[in-house]
């Protein structure tokens, strides 16, 4: 049987991380914009922590720790912009979004 | 051996299958909760590695602050109605992230699997992970010492985000004029749909009149014929 070794977790934090991209090129819900941005953010949080494993580090999972302190700053900025768009347009997506196109 | 291997195997099946629906779900509320299933996979596979802190605020923060904060939004906003992946206004924007995941995929694994297991890199010798201390000691300690002005800058970045939010959020006043937002605005919108009322009640009294007529033309008629 197989070892299981990082390169097994960096495969599949590769593959979240390309489904999150896709998801995030091709929805135009907003809402859903933004849960693809989470699954790509955690995607690279499981290949820092993999690293801090292989190489005996803490300080990869600190950064884990800055990355979700971010990603929960992000999440609560973009959701109020998200709500305040939705009150102006209803069910606006993405393409919608243009007032600021030059 | 076999049981970290299967472990592993289960969790990144649910991973995946979590992230996929995410993409390809309908409804945001059914994207949202298979977030959480991937979001609980990851958290597993922290608690594999060791990551023990990171595993609790990985399942407490997000799963159970962020997703319940999206799910929160979805329900104010109402746009919990289907809306998937069949239109497709930009021309060639789904090829274009199909390359674009092609690109990324074969990318990363070329470069993973071409080097085998190893991992390049020099391993620490200063924040050196050791198994006397726990977890969340070590990360307390690096986090506090290596790492404070960056920890007090988060705070910072926090409370910058709590006051935009506010802002953000707070209901427009008088001080925004509805006349400058001349396309597509509430008000328009308002009028619009008061307009389009008005319309049909009156197309609705000329089909009652229309109605009436007739009868009172057959009524005259009868008394003509008297």
């Amino acid at each position: 049987m197989l070892a299981l070794n990082e390169t097994w977790y960096l495969v599949l934090a590769a593959m979240i991380f390309t489904i999150g991209a896709v998801g995030l090129l091709t929805r135009k819900n907003p809402l859903v914009m933004f849960m693809c941005v989470e699954l790509m953010l955690n995607a690279v949080n499981l290949t820092f922590v993999t690293f801090s494993k292989a190489l005996d580090d803490i300080a990869g999972q600190a950064i884990v720790f800055f990355v979700m302190v971010v990603a929960a700053a992000e999440v609560v900025v973009g959701l109020g912009i998200i709500v305040a768009i939705m009150r102006r347009r209803q069910g606006a997506n993405a393409d919608d979004i243009s007032l600021m196109r030059g | 051996m076999r049981v970290e291997m299967f472990t592993f195997l289960l969790t990144a099946a649910i991973c995946l299958a979590g992230s996929a629906g995410v993409v390809l779900l309908r409804n945001p509320v059914h994207n949202a909760l298979s977030l959480v299933a991937t979001l609980f996979g990851v958290a597993v596979l922290f608690i594999q590695q060791g990551a023990y802190f990171l595993a609790a605020i990985q399942v407490i923060v997000y799963a159970g602050a962020i997703v319940i904060l999206f799910l929160f939004v979805i329900m104010l906003l109402g746009v919990d109605k289907a809306e998937g992946l069949d239109r497709d206004p930009i021309l060639g924007q789904r090829p274009a992230a199909i390359a674009a995941a092609v690109a990324i995929l074969g990318l990363s694994l070329t470069a993973l699997l071409s080097v085998g297991s190893r991992v390049t890199g020099q391993a620490s010798t200063l924040a050196a992970i050791d198994g006397s201390e726990p977890n969340i000691n070590a990360l307390a300690k690096v986090l506090f010492t290596d790492y404070v002005f960056a920890f007090e800058i988060t705070s910072v970045l926090l409370t910058v985000a709590v006051v935009g939010a506010v802002v953000l959020s707070r209901k427009a006043g008088p001080a925004i004029d509805a006349a400058e937002f001349p396309e597509g605005t509430t008000a328009d919108l308002l009028q619009a749909k008061h307009d389009a009322a008005a319309v049909e009640q009156g197309v609705l009294e000329e089909v009652a009149t229309e109605d009436e007529t007739p009868e009172g033309e057959a009524e005259t008629a009868e008394e003509a014929l008297r």
